[in-house]
């Protein structure tokens, strides 16, 4: 069931890229307007690599993500009004108002949450993986995580047992250059996370994470030696994340410079890909403005959504701690 | 409330160790359920360090009981990663001092994806682990660190105190769709006790009367119940008739069997092998005398092992955990006997 790059699957990409960035762009605004209530990592700058890697992907297949998780759960197919209303804490939210923007999940679509821990999605992908290749599925689960992650020993463990036990996982580094506001340089002393694969028996491929079609390629090939009974990839997707660790202005710390900034924004995944479309004549700039404001307005309706919802209810509180 | 007799439901009881109740019990629940698996360290050719896996990967195959790397974090995501997907795993966490390697996956995934998730996931997953002193095995293999565990909404917590609990509370952990932890003792391995043929349960969250009594009540689970039993007997000494329960759940806690039990007897201690400061036993404390206050003659006693790791040495390890005797010393301070 590998997936050919069409056009519709061009489209289908650019689609999922530009929700992504609408969406955060948008949540970035509720955010300082005070209309959304604690942390936002936002994901803007990344696009290509949720898009790239879950147009391959089914509901059936899982997905755990990071603290920065809006981008995968669009991605991965999740409703613009049930995540809105999860982030303003709403009872109509994913999550009942439960989990927020760290927790956001969507098990339906296969989206095993965000985590609000470094390193916390690792374990549960490689356990995600087992379980499809113990039921005897073929399905996948794919790992996100950053460069920051990497350096956890949850991600040591469980790509070590994915890779004694060949599972079927692929762990996508999204290498944005920083674990939280630590460059790289300063918390390891490799520039490549996926030189580590060696080490648990997998393939590691480094792709740039701002192309989308790259990103596709790379993670195609990856998802099939999966779905083949192959084992793990460990794919890394260099990339950068536009607005700050948490937030859109962030905390004002001094730790990257603007023309660092201006420089990644040159090579925008969005632009970059758009720019293709017109080339190759896929889609025309009316075409790709309807996709932005079909979005916008998508995005309207669901603020709206978010705003009528009601709050959960203080008795909730109880609720859900067990089944 | 308490159940004062245990009511097997299986078939004709007969003795076995508590080891082999344990094995007996994990059979079962592979037999039952097609989608559980046993993962852990050296569960899978070894059996088990402590032998209570023995047999079952022969008898199941190697996809369904396996060894593991040393990855206790590993192990545990496993068990998140598995259940949350449609799997019943059944995870061994060879010694419950090695929370502290994964206690991550424990505290923050385990206890919290399903409340997180706005009670969208399921966790079906049981974790067997292995506490106790006694056996020289010194400060990181001797803990009972149950009250760790008490601390996390999210995770059921039984504490097996003979092979016919110890079967039953692992057979209803791993029917519960819910991470249940079912802590083991090293020091009860080689006891026998009645143990039914088949399946049957020890509810989760029912305390069970071990020794009725009329005018005291202990508190005690897992090994130190045996201690209380002994402390009992002593006791009648003094003119104390001692009903020892034991909840055999701390989550779900059976606290009205204890308030039933105190609002009869007056008078109620809480023993425990774990360190007595911080320990559970200060909660059931706390519970009792906001619940059953005008029904105390005296402050609630807690026993439980000293504020210091677990010593090495038995000459020292001995007077480290309770026993009969210093359980009995303790109501006598209590009451002034």
């Amino acid at each position: 069931m590998a997936v050919t790059l069409t056009d519709s699957v061009l489209k289908d990409i650019h689609r999922r890229m530009v929700r992504i960035r609408r969406f955060e762009e948008t949540a970035g605004k509720m955010m300082e307007n005070g209309k959304i209530p604690g942390a936002l990592h936002l994901y803007v700058g990344e696009e290509a690599v949720a898009s790239g890697v879950m147009v391959h992907l089914s509901n059936q297949d899982q997905i755990t993500s990071t603290h920065r998780g809006h981008g995968h759960l669009i991605a991965k197919g999740g409703a613009f009004d049930r995540m809105f209303a999860e982030l303003y804490g709403k009872a109509t939210g994913y999550c009942k108002g439960k989990g927020g923007s760290m927790h956001i999940s969507n098990l339906e679509v296969g989206m095993l949450g965000a985590n609000g821990i470094v390193g916390g999605g690792p374990p549960i992908a490689m356990g995600a993986g087992f379980s499809n290749k113990f039921r005897k599925t073929k399905n996948v689960a794919c790992c996100f995580f950053g460069d920051g992650a990497s350096n956890e020993g949850s991600f040591h463990e469980a790509a070590n047992m994915a890779g004694l036990y060949k599972l079927p996982v692929i762990f996508v580094c999204e290498n944005n250059g920083y674990g939280e506001y630590t460059p790289q340089r300063n918390h390891q002393a490799i520039v490549d996370v996926a030189d580590r694969a060696a080490g648990y028996g997998m393939p590691g491929v480094v792709v740039d994470g701002m192309d989308a079609v790259a990103v596709y390629e790379a993670a195609g090939e990856a998802i099939a030696r999966a779905r083949a009974g192959e084992g793990p990839t460990l794919l890394e997707c260099k990339t950068y994340r536009y607005y700050d660790h948490v937030g859109v202005r962030g905390m004002g710390l001094t730790y990257r410079t603007d023309d660092e900034l201006a420089e990644w924004k040159k090579r925008d995944p969005i632009e970059l890909f758009e720019s293709r479309l017109q080339e190759q004549k896929i889609m025309s700039a009316a075409e790709i403005k309807a996709v932005h404001d079909e979005t916008l307005a998508e995005i309207d309706a669901a603020i709206q959504f978010a705003e009528s919802s009601p709050f959960p209810d203080a008795s909730a509180i109880l609720e859900d701690v067990y089944a | 409330m308490a159940e004062a007799v245990a009511t097997p439901v299986a078939n004709k009881a007969r003795t076995l160790t508590y080891v082999a109740a344990i094995n007996e019990a994990v059979r079962i629940v592979l037999q039952e359920q097609p989608n559980s698996f046993v993962a852990g360290e050296d569960v899978g050719g070894a059996g088990g360090v402590y032998g209570y896996y023995h047999g079952l990967q022969k008898e199941f195959g190697a996809d369904r009981v396996f060894d593991t790397p040393i990855s206790e974090e590993g192990i545990i995501g496993l068990g998140v990663g598995a259940g949350a997907t449609g799997c019943r795993p059944v995870i061994d966490l060879m010694f419950m001092d090695f929370m502290g390697e994964c206690m991550d996956e424990i505290a923050n995934q385990l206890a919290k994806m399903r409340y997180m998730f706005g009670g969208r996931a399921t966790l079906p997953v049981t974790v067997l682990t292995m506490a106790g002193a006694g056996a020289s095995l010194a400060a990181q293999h001797s803990q009972s660190l149950e009250a760790w565990l008490c601390h996390l909404p999210g995770v059921k917590i039984a504490m097996a105190c003979d092979p016919y609990d110890a079967k039953g509370l692992i057979i209803s952990a791993a029917r519960d769709d819910n991470p249940v932890f079912v802590v083991l003792n090293k020091m009860s391995l080689a006891m026998k006790g009645e143990v039914p043929e088949g399946a049957y349960t020890v509810p989760l969250g029912k305390a069970k009367i071990v020794r009725p009594g009329t005018n005291y009540t202990i508190v005690s689970w897992g090994r130190m119940v045996h201690e209380c039993k002994a402390a009992a007997e002593k006791l009648k000494a003094f003119g104390i008739d001692a009903e020892v329960i034991d909840p055999r759940t701390l989550q779900p806690l059976d606290l009205p069997a204890v308030i039933q039990s105190v609002k009869k007897t007056h008078r109620c201690m809480i023993v425990h092998e774990a360190v007595r400061f911080g320990g559970f036993g200060g909660e059931i404390a706390s519970q009792i005398q906001e619940l059953a206050f005008d029904y105390l003659d005296a402050p609630v006693a807690r026993v439980g092992a000293p504020f210091s790791p677990v010593p090495f040495s038995p000459a020292l390890e001995k007077h480290y955990v309770p026993n009969a005797d210093s359980i009995v010393a303790g109501v006598k301070a209590q009451l002034g006997l």
